[in-house]
């Protein structure tokens, strides 16, 4: 036993260290990163975010430098605060603030302190910030927009968030990130890769070096610039004439898909989110929740087409072959099913083949054509099913799945939708005449009337509407080149678009000819219902207008959509005649028409459901007559926010 | 012929190759730890890692001239080394030079000499002389306390010059004292006082009094066979009482405070974690960066230079009493077990060897030469994984230093030259 004790002793102590070691080493210990390593610091070398041009080369969006003062919690000494508060032209109540947020976040990540620093305040701050152990300036590059306009179709940056961070851990606080728009749907093109130096740390917190001779660093990788789809002078003067308006805009390109312009009202000077007032700016547009300035109504303002859908109901009655374009109905102010009156129709020649049927936008034609497409076979639900596919083929009734930041659906109601509403086989074409005519369960988005209108005009397909047109040494995707075929024969377009011309020659948008451009167009109205304190109530019907031009060979497919405008051609059809003038004259010749737009505001429309008084609507309103509008306005009413 | 080849083979290879493993990680780590920029040379004299290849050489030369001299004279030498080693303690009072609040070293030109290291190999041989002393009986209270004297004062010496951990070192004679015959009383002694000590930190008064009441009188129930009387018992029970109420005195007012907060961060006793938080910044700060830097290693470790705490000098003192961080950050688990293995192998190895020598003065010295590595392997080795309370010594061999690295050499070969002559013992 006396011989034993000391080695027994001995080899204890050797198994319990070698234990510990295990537990310290294997056991409990997480994966080494480079980025976890308390003795290395990483610098981040933000690179030059990509430009923005419109395709005409302008410039729109370029940087400027900005300078945010970063905090690492853990690594802070005690500081004269009175000082630093003093520089940062902060209260001593702030600096706890957001200290603490920052301790809170991570003791060992960064986190901004204070964002964006005037270049005045960094001159000064930067002398004196090797005093303060824990902070430290991080350069980064903020937009700076060369116009006025686009700000739905340009976006922002703003500071990434924490659930980005974590979804994407090539992001950290601080960051800038796209939060809408191009830069949300670019964000990566945009923004390039940051580069990061690794640099080893004494335990004083000094450098002392780089990690291995910065075998590690990476370089940065400067954004790419793109060139994007829109031309700025015809999204200006959509702009322009949306003023006092709410709605969209949407142009594309026939022959492309390329957005020329995407217009929605209300919108703002997008320099308003940048920099410090940036946080501030955001919150009003997006508490302001009758506005809506932030919801781009090209993109998202789904309703019932109305008039311009029963041209897809022409082209697939065509191609179904149950009518001819010779075939007449008559109209006796409606469409009479025995003696029950389906639908209503306005006064008009009777009776009409398919051409007067598109130029009057005779109801009870299309009701008749709706009814003889579905109820051509045995089963309505069948029918109903092949109709819905020949509409869906014109990129309706769902997402476009394309490069925009947001979107919407649509709807086009196919067989099993009414078997499920009414049961299989217990429903007919008298379920649902709506859809002849666009109202009822179809719905579409402006964009995707837009490329309706586009698919007509290219008598047949179309290329999915998208917002880029060229990338700095990158090719776009391949599924913006590709062409969509609808599944209308080539053929059955030319009766249909002969219609639509005479909406301009002889029908309901005679007045908006624009001379010397053959303008195909098609007006629509909708009726708008909204809950008002959960009480359904009628409020003005929205006005539609889809158009291309010239006829043959279009240059110019659009859709305007205008809230509360009333019928099709008051507001909408005029300004999509004026853009189609302004985009392939270049000039406005129909002075009168302009002068129309800019001096009639529905502002007063929009105030009335929250007055609280009674109020009339349709045809029992006046309309706002304002001041000339100009060009300059535009950029001043819209960014009035700035100056606040 | 035949003669001389057995003579030039018959000193312990086993324990050499040992110490040539351990001395020679330990210089590799002490490059990793010391280095600043890159190296130029290993023998840059300005750098911590040139001096020590130096000191490594010298070695060499201390080794042939300890195992050159005659083995009778260390035994007949004893008694003067050991008054020289105390003189040069004393003469510290007078010539000293202040280290770190420490007055341990003699300085002589630009190099320093702690005679503390040398005075255990001293001690050792005195210890060893006085036990092998035919007239010397561990059994008699009277040689017991003349043992102890010849420890103790170097350790009284040691603590005056204010190295508290060296004084430790001291502790480890008592192995030696056990094996040589004290009664088993002293080991139940020494770890009652270690388990009472705890006990009453951790506890508090009210349970050890109430757990040592069992123990004492549990213990005089149910003994059958050489029972205690109950007055004994009962004496027994109130020194245990006394003890414990003076550790609890000595802990508060007796330690200084930075021992205290060592003692209370080991056994976790403060709770208010603001004053926790405290003390770790104040006294916890070497250890949590030991201890990160060696879970840093993982298995494989990062590599020889290529520890990011060990370059970025996180662990201060790291080439002296915090090497074998170094070890677990660039080593890993791999490394850092070898070196424990590395250890305990030589530790057994000279246990081994003590056993077997035929003069009890051999045995002693071997005995003493493998406590003393012992407790400095397990206080150092136990202070940088956070198991024991901060006590700075060296890890033997390992650690940077002249005076330390000559020190245990001498120790330990002496004992190799002692070895290599038991077949002339009869």
């Amino acid at each position: 036993m006396r011989k034993l004790l000391l080695l027994i002793t001995v080899i204890f102590v050797g198994i319990l260290f070698i234990a510990r070691l295990f537990y310290l080493q294997v056991y409990n210990k997480e994966a080494y990163s480079l980025y976890d390593d308390i003795a290395i610091r990483q610098e981040y070398h933000y690179p030059k975010r990509g430009y923005v041009y419109d395709r005409n080369g302008k410039l729109l969006v370029a940087n400027q430098p900005s300078y945010d003062v970063m905090v690492i919690p853990r690594e802070v000494e005690p500081l004269d605060t009175l000082e630093f508060c003093n520089l940062l032209k902060i209260t001593k109540e702030d600096f706890t603030k957001k200290y603490d947020k920052a301790y809170h976040y991570s003791p060992r990540l960064p986190s901004v302190f204070v964002p964006q620093l005037s270049k005045k305040d960094y001159a000064v701050l930067q002398e004196k910030m090797r005093k303060f152990d824990g902070f430290y300036i991080q350069k980064r590059s903020l937009r700076d927009y060369q116009t006025s306009i686009g700000a739905n179709v340009l976006g922002d940056i703003g500071e990434v968030n924490r659930r980005t961070i974590k979804n994407d851990p090539y992001y950290q606080m601080g960051d800038l990130i796209g939060k809408q728009g191009v830069e949300l749907s670019y964000e990566k093109v945009l923004r390039g890769v940051k580069g990061v130096k690794f640099i080893q740390k004494d335990r004083f917190n000094k450098n002392i070096g780089p990690y291995k001779e910065g075998k590690f660093d990476t370089l940065p990788q400067p954004g790419k610039d793109i060139t994007i789809t829109i031309d700025s002078e015809l999204q200006k003067y959509g702009e322009l004439l949306m003023t006092n308006k709410r709605g969209g805009i949407v142009a594309i390109e026939p022959s492309s898909g390329e957005i020329l312009a995407m217009v929605t009202g209300p919108s703002y000077n997008p320099n308003i989110l940048v920099g410090r007032e940036r946080s501030k700016n955001y919150n009003k547009l997006h508490y302001d929740s009758i506005a809506k300035p932030l919801y781009d109504r090209g993109l998202l303002a789904q309703y019932p087409p109305g008039s311009p859908f029963k041209v897809i109901n022409a082209l697939i009655a065509l191609q179904e072959g149950v009518v001819d374009t010779d075939d007449k109905v008559s109209c006796r102010m409606g469409y009479y099913y025995g003696s029950r009156k389906l639908t209503g129709c306005h006064h008009h020649k009777s009776p009409v083949d398919m051409n007067d049927g598109i130029a009057q936008s005779c109801n009870a034609y299309f009701v008749n054509i709706y009814r003889r497409i579905i109820d051509q076979g045995d089963d309505s639900g069948d029918a109903m099913n092949n109709w819905a596919r020949h509409a869906k083929s014109f990129g309706l009734g769902n997402f476009l799945n394309n490069d925009l930041s947001v979107g919407r659906p649509g709807r086009i109601p196919d067989g099993d939708y009414y078997d499920r509403a009414y049961g299989d086989n217990r429903w007919g074409s008298t379920y649902n005449v709506s859809n002849a005519i666009g109202q009822g369960e179809v719905e579409a988005t402006p964009i995707q009337l837009a490329n309706m209108a586009a698919a007509i005009g290219n008598r047949g397909y179309y290329y999915t509407p998208h917002i880029i047109k060229a990338i700095e040494g990158d090719t776009i995707p391949s599924q913006y080149t590709s062409l969509k075929q609808t599944t209308i024969d080539k053929r059955h377009f030319e009766p249909v678009i002969e219609g639509m011309f005479d909406v301009y020659n002889k029908g309901t948008a005679s007045t908006l000819k624009i001379p010397g451009i053959d303008i195909c167009g098609k007006t629509g109205t909708a009726e708008n219902f909204v809950k008002i304190d959960g009480v359904k109530t009628q409020l003005t019907d929205h006005s539609i207008f889809v158009a291309f031009a010239p006829k043959d060979d279009p240059k110019i497919a659009i859709a305007v959509f205008v809230e509360n405008g009333y019928w099709g051609s008051r507001f909408a059809g005029r300004m999509a005649s004026l853009m189609i003038e302004k985009y392939i004259k270049g000039h406005i010749t129909r002075t009168d028409m302009e002068q129309w737009i800019l001096t009639h505001s529905l502002e007063n429309e929009y105030a009335k459901p929250y007055s609280g008084e009674p109020f009339k609507i349709n045809g029992e309103t006046t309309l706002q007559l304002v001041d000339k509008v100009t060009a300059t306005d535009t950029a001043h009413t819209n960014s009035n926010l700035q100056n606040q | 012929m035949n003669l001389e080849s057995r003579r030039s083979f018959r000193f312990d290879w086993m324990i050499i190759v040992l110490f040539l493993l351990i001395v020679g990680f330990g210089w590799l780590n002490i490059v990793s730890a010391s280095h600043e920029g890159d190296i130029v040379s290993y023998f840059d004299m300005s750098q911590p890692y040139g001096k020590h290849t130096i000191f490594i050489g010298f070695t060499f030369v201390i080794i042939v001239l300890i195992l050159s001299i005659e083995a009778k004279f260390y035994e007949r030498f004893a008694s003067i080394i050991y008054i020289i080693a105390m003189l040069s303690l004393v003469g510290l009072f007078l010539f000293g030079k202040d280290v770190n609040g420490a007055r341990s070293w003699y300085g002589i030109g630009s190099m320093t000499l702690q005679p503390s290291e040398f005075a255990k190999f001293a001690t050792a041989l005195a210890v060893a002389k006085y036990m092998s002393d035919l007239q010397t009986d561990m059994n008699t209270i009277k040689d017991q306390l003349r043992a102890i004297l010849i420890i103790f004062v170097p350790a009284i010496l040691i603590l005056l010059q204010n190295d508290a951990g060296s004084t430790l070192v001291y502790a480890s004679f008592f192995f030696v004292f056990y094996r040589e015959g004290l009664q088993q009383i002293y080991l139940a002694i020494v770890l009652s006082t270690i388990i009472l000590g705890v006990l009453v930190l951790k506890y508090g008064i009210i349970v050890t009094a109430i757990l040592s009441a069992i123990i004492v009188f549990s213990v005089y129930f149910f003994r059958r066979k050489k029972r205690a009387s109950l007055l004994q018992s009962i004496v027994i029970y109130i020194i245990c009482l006394v003890f414990s109420y003076g550790v609890k005195l000595f802990y508060q007012h007796g330690l200084k405070e930075h021992q205290q907060n060592r003692i209370s961060l080991w056994l976790r006793l403060e709770k208010d974690p603001i004053k926790l938080e405290q003390m770790k910044k104040a006294e916890a700060y070497n250890l949590i960066q030991s201890e990160t830097a060696i879970s840093s290693g993982g298995l494989t470790g990062k590599g020889f230079l290529e520890g990011t705490r060990t370059t970025g000098k996180f662990v201060p003192e790291q080439h002296t009493d915090y090497i074998f961080s170094t070890v677990g950050e660039e080593w890993g688990f791999l490394g850092s077990a070898f070196v424990v293995i590395l250890f305990v192998a030589l530790i057994i190895r000279v246990l081994y060897l003590a056993e077997s020598q035929k003069s009890q003065f051999s045995r002693v010295y071997g005995y003493a030469v493998a406590s003393i590595l012992f407790i400095h392997f397990t206080i150092n080795i136990g202070m940088v994984m956070g198991l024991i309370p901060t006590v700075g010594i060296p890890l033997p061999l390992f650690s940077y230093g002249g005076s330390g690295l000559w020190g245990f050499t001498i120790l330990l070969f002496i004992f190799v030259k002692l070895d290599s002559n038991k077949i002339n013992e009869w």
